[in-house]
């Protein structure tokens, strides 16, 4: 689904804007449709993020790129807000970050987050997200879920322990390789994802085994067989490719 | 239809009820009929034709009476006398005694303050009229507002009206009625939708079910009128599976209203048209917030999204789309007829009209109660809803269902409205009331709404899904005396997490049964960490079990 309705047609009734405002002190200039966080990013000032994933739509949802605006009470998921002219965002305050470690850690009690024995190990964005903030112990009780490995995949397998819900895999596989072999049942706590109406991967229809959920997952909840501990590294160069290439397609298509 | 017709319904109508010398009415909503009143009616009308007696008398079936404790409910509005808890067995002396004295043992008073204080506005037909039938809405004004809106009015006016009557949403947050209508009214678009929210969640409410079983017709102006205003020509009535009997009398309201002509094409001979469907929720509670609610519609999964955009924007199928909660369109009919000035006139200053609300808990007088913003809550526990059973002593009374609090004694005598409420820590909610006395634990009743909130949570977004999960964890270990010296430390932490990272409504007002209780009650969490011990002594079994 779209975020944001933006008009493409542009002419001399509805220009698009550029707008300049503050991030973190610092003045930034940006395109009314491009959010906090992309121009953020682009002016080298960092925004932890674990849903977000450029080439994917936005999702709003880890809430760990919340932002402070002057004169707004509530915070902003920065990923899906768009700059105002004369804004004053302010991307690390004291209250935000300490926001941020708090979610963190409520996300590696929500799972068996066990670094020492993952294929991802050294290679993982909740990991590195965590010595970013320094996240020294988690302060709240662990769930320790009992949760399922369906290694029935032929080349992949999914293990729901190391699964943050991020469903990156879920977008991927419906946005880009357009199979939507993945998306989630369940609710609250008790969500999982699952592969068609919840059957195990391997006897999967609708899987082409492209493995782009693979190279998306920020985790090592979804890796290629044969890897051990620390040697899942994730490859992710399609996504900016194919963006870069359907966009090109988008533009020179006549509407 | 025009609207010479509608005033012809109304008089054929009127003079066909004028007939009867004595009409009895029957209360046929959930609540009664639960307790036998279908069997009821149905051996009224037979021993009344067995005594040929249905020339001047008419057993009629009616929407909710209010008092919904004192079940089945009968009342003959000529004589202006109500039964309660009739049984089959009293049929015949109800008939015996019709024109003489009324029959002593049965007598409910309707001078009591249940009746004598409340201001009906939402609920005038309730209790009155046959909600399964379109003529009867018609003879009491019904879809008077909306001829009056597409035929004397223009959108814009109609608009007005809402803004100066101050009404504002029902549903919970309080949003200015008017303010929503202009923003879908302006937004660009061809296509706009108008959805009613009647996906009722709340513990221990029962509002917006008994105004759909009670009286559908009203909501169904109302959408029409909203409709009309903002420039949609179709609505949507989102409504929970749950309630199979509103379900019934909504879709026989569509049917009847759309041979009638007051919903389809050029309602009352003019360019404006307006159909509504009905959508079944399928038991989700945060398929009421509106994006989760737009995304049930379309068929995809009750999440919620990220606002803004709103959905007054970008809403259904992304076209501009007004939700209002299932009473504040009930509201919208007699504004229009009478006028936003005399709408203004009740209520508070900030809070206008009047507010239903279901009163449930330890309370004498359960049911169904609508008065003016402003009654203070001692007026609607101990005067309108008869105070405590028993003796027992007044606790606590939880209002706004799982996003609300618990308001404690020392605050009895405040208004309810919007903002007093909001001040204590509590929200107006869609109008749940449930009264708690000394014998409920606090913590316990905490429990209670975050069990209901993390099973409700939908696990979008990280703060709610594992928030709700933890703070659940430790309110279980409290109530089971088995916490440490942190845990108290680490609930107000927590709460204080979700209310400002949560994604929708549902998570940034979960931690609200919590925080007031904490606030207002904190020797109950303190006895039992400290003494473990229940100072209620309503926890003994979770000490067992754990």
């Amino acid at each position: 689904m779209k975020i944001h309705p933006r008009k493409n047609v542009r002419s001399d009734l509805n220009p698009s804007r550029l707008l300049t405002f503050r991030i973190d002190e610092r003045v930034v200039s940006a395109h009314e449709d491009e959010s906090i966080l992309s121009v953020a990013r682009q002016n080298g000032i960092s925004i932890p993020t674990l849903c977000h994933l450029d080439g994917l739509s936005e999702r709003g949802a880890c809430r760990l790129c919340i932002v402070e605006v002057k004169g707004v009470a509530r915070l902003l998921p920065s990923c899906v807000t768009f700059p105002r002219q004369d804004m004053e965002i302010i991307t690390a305050s004291e209250r935000v970050v300490s926001y941020r470690k708090k979610i963190l850690e409520l996300l590696f009690t929500e799972r068996n987050h066990v670094c020492a024995v993952c294929v991802s190990n050294g290679h993982c964005e909740l990991q590195n997200l965590a010595v970013e903030l320094g996240i020294s112990h988690v302060r709240y009780p662990y769930l320790y879920p009992r949760l399922a490995v369906d290694a029935s995949h032929s080349r992949f397998s999914v293990d729901h322990n190391r699964c943050v819900l991020c469903l990156r895999c879920v977008r991927v596989c419906d946005e880009i390789e357009g199979a939507h072999t993945w998306d989630i049942m369940g609710r609250g706590i008790t969500s999982r994802v699952i592969t068609d109406l919840n059957q195990p991967w391997g006897s999967s229809e609708t899987c082409t085994g492209c493995g782009k959920c693979v190279q998306v997952c920020p985790t090592g909840a979804l890796s290629e067989k044969g890897k051990s501990v620390a040697e899942m590294i994730k490859r992710r160069q399609f996504l900016p490719y194919l963006q870069m290439m359907r966009g090109r397609q988008d533009e020179s298509w006549p509407k | 239809m025009n609207i010479e017709d509608l005033h012809q319904i109304a008089r054929i109508e009127k003079s066909k009820q004028e007939g009867f010398q004595h009409q009895i009415h029957v209360c046929v909503a959930a609540g009664c009929l639960s307790c036998g009143s279908g069997q009821l009616k149905e051996a009224l009308e037979k021993e009344i034709a067995r005594r040929g007696l249905d020339t001047w008398c008419r057993v009629k079936g009616v929407g909710c009476l209010g008092l919904c404790t004192a079940g089945p409910l009968l009342s003959l509005e000529t004589a202006g006398i109500f039964y309660q808890g009739v049984k089959v067995s009293d049929v015949s002396d109800i008939l015996e005694a019709l024109g003489g004295a009324p029959v002593e043992r049965l007598i409910c008073p309707v001078n009591s303050a249940f009746f004598r204080r409340q201001v009906r506005i939402v609920l005038e037909n309730c209790g009155r009229i046959d909600p399964e039938r379109i003529e009867e809405y018609m003879a009491e004004s019904g879809y008077g507002g909306l001829a009056l809106a597409v035929s004397q009015m223009s959108p814009t006016e109609v608009i007005e009206e809402v803004s100066r009557s101050g009404l504002r949403g029902r549903g919970g947050a309080g949003f200015p009625t008017g303010l929503k209508w202009t923003s879908v009214a302006k937004a660009s678009g061809l296509t706009k939708f108008v959805i009613c929210n009647a996906d009722e969640g709340d513990p221990g409410a029962f509002m917006d079910r008994s105004v759909l079983e009670s009286d559908p017709h009203r909501v169904i102006e109302g959408m029409a009128i909203a409709g009309y205003a903002t420039g949609a020509s179709q609505g949507y009535i989102y409504v929970r599976a749950e309630y199979p009997l509103a379900v019934k009398r909504v879709r026989l309201a569509l049917f009847q209203a759309e041979r009638m002509g007051v919903l389809g094409n050029n309602i009352f001979n003019t360019s404006f048209s307006f159909n509504i469907k009905v959508r079944l929720g399928a038991g989700a509670f945060v398929c009421g917030e509106e994006t989760a609610l737009i995304a049930s519609i379309e068929g995809r999964m009750g999440r919620p999204r990220p606002r803004p955009p709103f959905p007054a924007e970008f809403g259904l199928w992304e076209h501009p789309t007004l939700i209002n909660n299932v009473e504040t369109f009930a509201n919208v009919p007699p504004l229009i007829r009478k006028g936003g000035r005399w709408f203004a006139g009740l209520g508070t200053e900030k809070s206008k009209g009047t507010k239903v609300f279901a009163l449930a808990g330890k309370i004498m007088n359960t049911g169904l109660i609508e008065v003016p913003m402003g009654t203070s809550l001692r007026d609607i526990v101990f005067d309108i809803g008869g105070g405590i059973p028993r003796g027992k002593e007044f606790k606590a009374v939880q209002t706004g269902g799982p996003s609300g609090g618990c308001i404690p004694g020392q605050f009895l005598d405040m208004p309810v409205d919007y903002d007093s409420l909001a001040k204590v820590g509590s929200i107006m909610g869609s109008g749940g009331m449930i009264v708690m006395d000394e014998s409920s634990c606090m913590v316990d009743v905490a429990r209670f709404f975050m069990e209901f909130c993390m099973s409700e949570s939908c696990g979008k977004c990280a703060p709610c899904r594992v928030g709700t999960r933890q703070i659940y964890d430790i309110l279980c270990r409290i109530t089971g005396n088995l916490s440490g010296p942190d845990d108290l430390a680490m609930l107000e932490d927590l709460c204080d997490l979700m209310k400002s990272t949560s994604l929708c409504g549902l998570g940034q007002s979960a931690p609200n049964p919590v925080l007031t209780t904490l606030r207002y009650f904190r020797d109950d969490y303190l006895s039992h960490i400290h003494d473990k011990r229940c100072l209620a002594g309503a926890c003994k079994a979770a000490r067992e079990v754990a």
